[in-house]
């Protein structure tokens, strides 16, 4: 596919690695903050081939491990309404509430159903009108626009049957948050390419200066990666803190205005609790106070959910890099990837879910050359 | 070729034509039922056993070890491109009994029929059933029938089992895959997945993709032709070539490793990968198979596969190897390495 | 978060007064909502996330990348640098 296929090519990826390797002086602790680059970066065994010196920390970018528990439990109550049609992406089905997940909800005679694209919730919302259409809207600023846009076209369209379960995140609160946090090892990130294709890259200057820490606005594909992980390492090592763009074709600095625009209209900044980290201060996008009769929190009465998040799970320290997956105490044991006790434990990409599948080769292998 | 089902064109052979769909009496065992079975099943599936109609097929004793297996069809939709549920149903059960290096020789089928199907829909789908059975060489020798209540099945469920006759020589086991053994693929992967998903998901090609539902018998007779020394012998369907290749790792207690850049995948389906955030390796297949052989015999076998009209892009991608027992390696586009795990359930469409 | 994956526009029309439109990847169109690139045209490639155009693609850009990266390989190797790690 063009501009795909290019940014996959192995000889010049040899060459960034190589470029890497000869920068690299001492250890570096790096953090990709978007899931899509931890999956890229696992996908492609990018991490086996850097210098052992830089380690890679699995940042919060990714929705389906910080929908916080709350949200979980009151779109399975939603689901399990009579009459509600509840639509989500794939993502979320298999992430565990308190009690089940989307799956299990549906297997007890809840309509789930897996869209594609917000606007096809619309559609289903069209051409079920006795039914109670809800969007579970979740993800960070790059999804937010098709969010906005369904609940904007929900009202054009005078749907009463369509509301949305919001819980979105924003990236530069985040990163903030992990840099206030003392015990901190992050050096510098890598920051999401398609959150900033939406947002722009003004947010994330002031952070530079205020914590004197690299920023590279980087991709997905693997050169994309290397080469954010090429410019960290060179600013690192030459002592520098800027704001870099290495995703240039599809990331300008202001971003895009229509999208913003919408968001402004359709979103309000709000405080959201992040799953496993906690309340982060203005961190997150609800419904504005104009489109409130979208919310589906308001149409349907949830709002007293009482949540049990595992004690045994500590997937919020994992998530800000202040702790190894293999160093929690249920990793392995009582949670697996077949049972999840946090979500990052749920998707392939998920922290503790990479650790424990090369736990799985390197056991294997230490046993393989043990004989 | 992959043209969309044409149910106008087709007459309907039964005599209460006042039945445009079915209704719960096609099972109830009377009139309506007979109907089914003498205008519809008996017609399309021509086979003596079967016209014999009685409780049982009678069938003779063929010589040597027998492979039996039976399979339930559930897809939607029902027709996509490249085929139906009635070709999966015929060539899911030939291909199993083909992955044992057997000759499928009869099938039975059963059929759950929900009220309201549509007779077109059945007599499209019965009639790909008997094609498929004729283009494989089996006989359909017994069958059944029965309606359940609107909204209790998605159109219609099909079970086949079948009996196929291992010739004698023949030795073929998932736990016999050993270190050095080369693993081969007999074709494109994953177009059985991507055409049904095209129809889901409202993806249009530009150039046509079709289910590769397929009969591999005949390849895996031609591969045993060229060497005896097959070890094991896979069709990778549901959860595609991982699954496959994570069985066959832990049934036989041996590592395998392949190479990304090996994969016969084509470009369509790496790009219906791309943008539903799947994995090519995870993805359906209908009409491909695994072999992992000796390494002796591999060029032979991969020779005689590229000259069956199945297995013109047949290729070797990796091998079995001591280390990592249970395990399977990718080695990646860029040159590093990943495990490549089965599915712990469906694969779905991810936004991240 | 956020898969997103380049296409090429191949047709623009509205859809309940919403710009949409069909985008070309590798053979498979899809349709897509265009309304966040109104400046888009037919023959532009874009980045599609969950069915929507979040950014127009800058081809420029993307060629100036690529230069870059083989130009990287060939300094390498007058630097007498290994080409692997």
């Amino acid at each position: 596919m063009k501009y795909l296929d290019e940014f996959r090519n192995p000889a010049i990826a040899q060459q960034l690695f190589a470029e890497i390797h000869a920068q690299t002086t001492r250890p570096w602790a790096i953090m990709e903050v978007c899931g899509g680059q931890t999956h890229s970066i696992l996908r492609n065994g990018i991490d086996q081939l850097l210098p052992p010196s830089i380690e890679l920390i699995h940042g919060p970018g990714c929705p389906v491990c910080v929908t916080p528990l709350e949200i979980l439990d009151k779109a399975l109550a939603i689901a399990a309404q009579p009459g509600v049609l509840f639509c989500s992406f794939g993502d979320m089905l298999r992430v565990p509430g308190s009690t089940k997940d989307l799956f299990r909800v549906k297997s007890e005679g809840a309509d789930v159903r897996i869209v594609y694209s917000p606007l096809d919730a619309v559609r289903l919302a069209q051409s079920h009108p006795t039914r109670e259409v809800v969007f579970f809207g979740i993800g960070f600023e790059t999804t937010a626009p098709a969010n906005a846009m369904a609940v904007f076209q929900a009202r054009q369209l005078g749907l009463r049957n369509f509301s949305m379960l919001v819980s979105h995140v924003l990236v530069p609160p985040a990163i903030s948050a992990i840099l206030e946090s003392p015990q901190t090892r992050v050096q510098a990130f890598l920051a999401a390419g398609h959150v900033c294709s939406v947002m722009g890259v003004q947010a994330y200057e002031p952070l530079v200066a205020r914590y004197q820490v690299p920023i590279v606005v980087t991709g997905f594909e693997p050169l994309d990666v290397l080469e954010g992980i090429r410019r960290t390492v060179r600013q690192l090592e030459q002592g520098e803190a800027r704001l870099e763009n290495a995703y240039a074709r599809a990331v300008q600095r202001e971003g895009n205005r229509p999208a913003q625009q919408m968001l402004a209209d359709v979103f309000t900044v709000t405080d959201r609790s992040w799953r496993g980290i906690g309340v982060v201060p203005q961190s997150g996008w609800r419904l504005s106070d104009r489109y409130r009769e979208f919310d589906a929190e308001v149409r349907f009465a949830v709002q007293e959910i009482q949540t049990q998040e595992s004690p045994l799970c500590r997937s919020g320290e994992v998530l800000q890099g202040l702790l190894k997956p293999p160093q929690c105490p249920a990793f392995g044991r009582e949670c697996t990837p077949r049972t999840p006790l946090g979500a990052t434990m749920v998707s392939n990409e998920g922290a503790c879910a990479a650790y424990y599948q090369y736990g799985r080769f390197r056991a294997a292998n230490a046993a393989a050359n043990a004989l | 070729m992959h043209l969309p089902p044409d149910f106008n064109s087709w007459s309907c052979p039964l005599p209460l034509r006042s039945y445009p769909s079915i209704v719960m009496g096609h099972g109830g065992g009377g009139k309506l039922s007979a109907e089914l079975v003498e205008h519809l099943f008996v017609p399309a599936f021509r086979s003596t056993a079967l016209d014999l109609l009685g409780d049982a097929a009678v069938l003779a004793q063929p010589e040597g070890r027998l492979a039996f297996s039976t399979d339930s069809f559930v897809v939607r939709p029902l027709f996509f491109p490249g085929g139906n549920i009635g070709t999966l149903a015929v060539n899911g059960t030939v291909n199993d009994l083909a992955m044992m290096g057997a000759q499928p020789r009869y099938l039975t089928a059963a059929l759950i029929l929900e009220e309201g199907l549509p007779i077109a829909q059945l007599g499209v789908i019965v009639e790909a059933m008997a094609n498929a059975a004729r283009a494989a060489g089996v006989q359909i020798v017994a069958g059944d029938t029965k309606v359940v209540d609107k909204g209790h099945g998605d159109g219609i469920y099909i079970n086949t089992s079948g009996i196929g006759v291992i010739p004698a020589g023949v030795e073929i086991t998932p736990t016999q895959a050993r270190p050095g053994d080369v693993v081969i693929v007999s074709g494109e992967l994953g177009l059985h997945g991507i055409a049904i998903l095209s129809v889901r998901e409202g993806l249009e090609f530009g150039s046509p993709i079709a289910s590769d539902c397929a009969p591999l018998h005949g390849l895996v007779a031609a591969m045993l032709t060229a060497s005896p020394a097959l070890h094991v012998l896979r069709d990778a369907t549901r959860g595609g070539l991982a699954a496959v290749l994570n069985e066959i790792a832990r049934s036989s207690q041996t590592g395998i490793v392949y190479a990304e850049r090996k994969l016969p995948v084509p470009p369509a389906v790496a790009a219906a990968c791309d943008l539903l955030g799947m994995d090519p390796v995870h993805i359906a297949n209908e009409g491909k198979l695994v072999a992992i052989v000796a390494p002796e015999a591999a060029d032979a076998v991969l020779a005689a596969m590229q000259r069956h009209p199945l297995g013109r892009e047949a290729a070797i991608i990796g091998q079995v190897v001591a280390e990592h027992p249970g395990i399977v390696v990718a080695r990646t586009g860029i040159g590093g390495t990943r495990i490549v795990d089965m599915q712990v359930g469906e694969q779905l469409p991810r936004i991240c | 978060m956020c898969l997103g994956i380049p296409g090429q526009v191949k047709s623009i029309y509205e859809v309940d007064g919403i710009r949409m439109g069909k985008a070309d990847f590798a053979g498979i169109e899809k349709e897509v909502c265009l309304a966040y690139v109104p400046e888009i045209q037919v023959g532009d490639y874009t980045i599609i996330h969950v069915g929507f155009a979040i950014t127009q693609l800058d081809e420029a850009s993307a060629q100036e990348s690529l230069r870059l990266f083989s130009a990287m390989g060939m300094l390498d190797e007058e630097l007498g640098h290994p080409a692997q790690p």
